[in-house]
């Protein structure tokens, strides 16, 4: 990624959006972006720059989400739903293969539609990378990831609106985008509606030099720099700094009980997690010669999931599960994979039905620990 | 995720539950297998699961798997007759050490169906003896009828110090009874050049590995084998994991240095 120098800063109209998902179309790219549905911002596919969730913003609190209307027409005026990015690029359900004997077995053939994602969210860009390393970072490289992956063109912006339950700047991975995207916008309101722009990629500068844009001015900065810097104040919630320490030194801890009281088991934080990445295979046959192999998204919540044939569940109780939940985003992850595992997106806050925080949970666990 | 076709050229049952099979390769190269490397065995619509290689290591040949039948999938492996088709993925995971422990003493603690996985390394041992100072073989079963390999094990007593013990006796048995841990702390080895290779089920390895320390045996000179669920085989579907590591693709071979701090939290 190279550094882009502030002179290739532009402006585009709020009106040109349509310009820059047309310009991605004609590349060929899937375009996807947020949109308000059944009261929540979702990822789909955009058929037009109206379809962007115009004036919603999100209100968000432990175990609560819903949208609200804004004073005004801000098309990324919110913080994050409970989509992420993850299921396009590895989708809850996919076919692996299709099989009619165990000597023709026919891979399923990839999607070669490229995709380009539209309000990605910095937190977003991280938990892409994370599950890049994840799933392309070692030796077996996950195909049919690394194939949607291939050519993804993403539109970041930067989060002029983060909700309660955001706490990406403790994690340092918001609220300003600092690499992995092609364009970066920022939404200004004040006067005209508008959009600070950067490339941040070659592909991103042919996009953006095909759009009617002008030179930005330092008040265009001015502005973005000062929306950012307030979305920073705003954001409240923090991680300990030192959550791995805490966690490792407490895996005994009588926390663990308390939560898990609470805890339904029910894996809403794993399917709204941005980064969580495990997934079971589903070998399935129909009634003549045929079998499939899917692979579906799993949950370390499930008592299946660490089932073993003739020797039960490794981790058998809530107290267990939540534990590696916990233990695994924030202390065991960088020994698997080399770098974080929560990028501070609040989503398993805001969509654990009964309300957990996680950033709670490490607090009370490092408030009480016994001493060393 | 692709398993390649082999074809079961024999079958044997070793006990009321368990079936060796050897399979052949349909069309790839037969494979090298490391001593403790696991397959992916996929049964044609019914699943796949992890099976620990149990046939002589290092050289290609036809791939030998014990399985036990604990399960649907494992049902449907145990079921595959000579002539019918499975699908392997793999060799997967790391090995035993079995070569870096050449010069010392070898003591190999198994329990149950744990002994497929170290027959590698018996197999190993004795092919190379004059590498190896004594070799002993401490080996538990539930119940006599439960003892894998029983004419093979004995055959290996010229060779090596072989105890077998079994939690339950029946009629005709003269052997020992009791766990199999216990057999550590008389065993004719030396602790100070001794490399131990144990599996079994993990609480009978917490044993083994506690009676091997507390005869001295250093804790970076045990060797373990870890089982959990696994659905890959290749560090993707996250099930294997265990505190810092995946299973399938750090181990499933690891030192009582390594994981014993992670072994001892229940349920972790």
């Amino acid at each position: 990624m190279s550094v882009v120098s502030e002179q290739a800063d532009r402006v585009l109209g709020v009106s040109a959006l349509d310009d820059l998902l047309e310009a991605l179309r004609r590349r060929g790219y899937r375009v996807l972006g947020p949109q308000a549905r059944d009261g929540a911002i979702v990822y789909d596919d955009l058929d037009s720059a109206a379809d962007l969730p115009a004036g919603w913003r999100d209100v968000q609190a432990p175990g609560s989400y819903r949208l609200e209307r804004r004073e005004d027409e801000a098309r990324f005026g919110y913080a994050v739903g409970p989509h992420s990015w993850k299921r396009f690029l590895f989708p809850p359900r996919v076919r692996l293969w299709r099989a009619t004997g165990v000597d023709a077995i026919e891979e399923e053939p990839h999607d070669e539609r490229p995709l380009a994602l539209v309000g990605v969210r910095p937190c977003e860009l991280h938990a892409i990378a994370i599950q890049d390393r994840v799933f392309m970072g070692g030796a077996h490289i996950d195909a049919d990831y690394s194939a949607r992956r291939a050519g993804l063109f993403v539109v970041a912006v930067n989060c002029h609106d983060p909700s309660s339950a955001c706490f990406c700047t403790s994690v340092g991975t918001g609220p300003a985008a600092d690499a992995g995207y092609d364009l970066l916008l920022d939404e200004l309101l004040d006067g005209e509606h508008r959009f600070l722009v950067r490339a941040g990629s070659a592909a991103g500068g042919e996009v953006l030099d095909e759009l009617d844009t002008r030179a930005a001015t330092g008040d265009d900065r001015d502005e973005a720099a000062a929306a950012l810097a307030e979305a920073a104040q705003r954001i409240r919630r923090a991680l300990e700094p030192d959550a791995r320490d805490v966690l490792l030194r407490n895996l005994e801890h009588p926390r663990w009980d308390e939560v898990a009281e609470r805890c339904l088991t029910c894996g809403n934080c794993t399917l709204v997690c941005p980064t969580c990445f495990c997934s079971g295979v589903e070998d399935t046959t129909d009634l003549a010669d045929g079998a499939e192999r899917w692979r579906v998204w799993d949950s370390c919540f499930s008592l299946a999931y660490s089932h073993v044939a003739g020797a039960g569940p490794s981790r058998p109780t809530s107290r267990s599960r939540y534990r590696q939940w916990l233990t695994h985003k924030l202390a065991t992850w960088p020994d698997q994979f080399d770098v974080q595992g929560c990028v501070g997106c609040g989503r398993c806050i805001s969509w654990c039905p009964v309300g957990i925080d996680i950033t709670e949970e490490v607090s009370a666990i490092k408030q009480t620990e016994a001493a060393p | 995720m692709i398993p390649a076709p082999y074809r079961v050229a024999e079958r044997e049952r070793d006990t009321e539950d368990t079936w060796t099979l050897v399979l052949e390769p349909v069309s790839s190269p037969e494979p090298a297998i490391r001593p403790g490397q696991f397959m992916m065995v996929y049964a044609f619509g019914v699943g796949e699961a992890p099976i620990s290689v149990s046939g002589p290591p290092d050289r290609p040949g036809p791939v030998v798997l014990t399985i036990r039948d604990v399960g649907a999938v494992t049902h449907a492996i145990c079921a595959a007759e000579p002539g019918a088709l499975l699908g392997l993925r793999g060799p997967f995971g790391n090995n035993w050490p079995v070569d870096e422990a050449a010069g010392g003493d070898v003591v190999v603690v198994a329990g149950g169906i744990g002994l497929a996985p170290l027959r590698p390394v018996v197999l190993r041992a004795l092919e190379r003896r004059e590498d190896y100072g004594s070799v002993c073989v401490l080996y538990g079963a539930r119940t006599p009828g439960d003892l894998l390999y029983p004419a093979e094990v004995e055959s290996w007593r010229s060779r090596a110090h072989v105890e077998v013990t079994v939690d339950r006796p029946d009629q005709g048995w003269a052997g020992r009874v009791g766990v199999v841990p216990k057999l550590i702390a008389s065993a004719p080895f030396d602790p100070e050049r001794t490399t131990a290779f144990v599996c079994g089920p993990e609480i009978m390895m917490h044993f083994a590995a506690e009676a091997l320390v507390a005869r001295g045996v250093a804790p970076e000179r045990i060797e373990l084998s870890l089982e959990r669920h696994m659905d890959c085989g290749i560090g993707l579907c996250g099930h294997c994991q265990l505190g810092p590591t995946l299973i399938c693709r750090d181990g499933p071979v690891y030192t009582q240095a390594e994981l014993g701090r992670w072994l001892a939290v229940e349920a972790l």
